[in-house]
């Protein structure tokens, strides 16, 4: 299966909770639904908690990808 | 102004009323009766160091008031304390303050207009606590508002040997302190894995936070020790792929907890119970304290449960069924004093 192309980058290493969501949530709502936004996060509390708000909103978590110490998730607005 | 509200109250009136351990007081309107003050805490008017004033308690179970009665409490507390507030308990409960025994009838009376119910003290099932539980918290699994609501209706104010306080909470949290009551419920919700829809993303294993998800190094697959999940669900919420599923959802039943002065920790009796049994346990757990109890005078439950402990297993097992606990530890004191020394709950005696 292809990976689909993000329409929007966010980077959140080194942002902790709740800030990292805040900013995801901010940015999902100034795009359309079906865009991608790709988010890179820090392991721990952000992983744990992150995947699961978005989640909540009702996004969808496409993929998740490991890269060194940091985790890359790509992101389709619901 | 002179306000009549707010007097400093001078004396302590609490040894003299030892002496003076009736009064005569009017609990329904025209109803005029002697009640010694054991009788009147029982019914939720709660005796005072001040000479004649009470604190009334009302019941408010789950601590959920509505603003028809909360109104109401507001309108009429006012007329009858002598305070200008009310006191929220450590068990939800609205008390008025500074009530005096004359004006009992007449505020039973402006309450019954919104069937504001006034509570209960003393040696019975108490009002039951409960979280918001599912209804609305995040974190909640099951809806102990509405079990704790059926709790109230069916078995407030069951004679005991001594208080019955029985609490819910929602999930593992455990907010309500389960463990630390007579009977205590506490939501949970058993994850179950479907291989086919995993992606191996990991997000499962770092939600978790027992420790009991491991992801496979090469496919992030998840692996789950039973023995470490406390089913609170988490798994369940973070899967972006809905690959971790609920599967049993029910309630952990702890009881023979209490807190005071020397706090006792309830055992967990059974896990994942399902909704529907909670009645049958409580009536039964009830049963078995009222039976062995006799003649025992004011002793909780969870000393009778430390003395009796196999005798109670055996008795609750029926109705426990496939949901009990495999030997279940016995309710433990819990050191709270760190300071106090030759105070030995283990060989503690029973006065009779």
């Amino acid at each position: 299966m292809e990976e689909k192309k993000p329409d929007a980058t966010l980077d959140l290493r080194g942002v902790v909770c709740p800030i990292n969501f805040v900013k995801t949530k901010l940015k999902l709502e100034e795009m359309n639904k079906g865009q991608i936004l790709e988010i890179v996060i820090d392991p721990g509390e952000p992983m744990a908690n992150v995947p699961r708000s978005i989640k909540e909103e009702g996004h969808r978590v496409i993929k998740v990808d490991k890269i060194n110490d940091h985790f890359r998730l790509l992101i389709e607005k619901a | 102004m002179k306000d009549k509200k707010n007097r400093e109250i001078k004396y302590d009136h609490n040894l003299e009323e030892q002496k003076r351990p009736k009064v005569e007081a009017e609990l329904e309107k025209g109803k005029k009766e002697v009640f010694n003050l054991d009788q009147l805490k029982s019914g939720g008017y709660i005796r005072q160091r001040q000479k004649d004033l009470f604190t009334v308690r009302l019941r408010c179970p789950g601590g959920r008031v509505p603003f028809k009665k909360l109104k109401k409490i507001a309108e009429v507390a006012p007329k009858y304390s002598k305070k200008d507030y009310v006191h929220i308990s450590v068990r939800q409960s609205i008390e008025i303050p500074y009530v005096h025994y004359n004006d009992f009838a007449q505020l039973a009376e402006d309450l019954k207009m919104v069937d504001q119910k006034i509570a209960s003290c003393g040696p019975r099932v108490r009002v039951p606590t409960a979280c918001s539980g599912c209804e609305y918290n995040p974190n909640g699994l099951v809806d102990v508002q509405k079990l704790c609501q059926e709790i109230d209706q069916k078995y407030f104010g069951i004679q005991c040997n001594h208080k019955f306080k029985i609490s819910l909470s929602g999930c593992p949290i455990d907010c309500f302190r389960t463990n630390e009551m007579d009977l205590g419920f506490q939501g949970a919700v058993e994850p179950i894995w479907d291989e086919e829809t995993c992606t191996g993303c990991r997000i499962c294993g770092y939600a978790c936070k027992e420790g009991a998800i491991t992801n496979d190094p090469e496919t992030g697959k998840p692996a789950i020790d039973r023995s470490k999940c406390l089913y609170c669900a988490d798994c369940i919420r973070a899967c972006p792929t809905s690959s971790w599923k609920e599967g049993r959802k029910g309630l952990i039943a702890r009881v023979g907890g209490r807190h005071g002065r020397h706090p006792v920790n309830g055992s967990v009796i059974a896990e994942l119970l399902p909704e529907e049994k909670m009645g049958s346990v409580i009536e039964k757990v009830i049963e078995w304290y009222n039976d062995r109890g006799k003649g025992r005078g004011r002793v909780r439950i969870g000393d009778i449960l430390m003395e009796k402990w196999l005798d109670f297993v055996e008795f609750i097992k029926p109705v426990l069924g496939e949901y009990a606990v495999k030997n279940p530890k016995k309710p433990e004191f819990i050191k709270i004093h760190s300071f106090q020394s030759g105070w030995m709950p283990e060989e503690r005696k029973f006065q009779e």
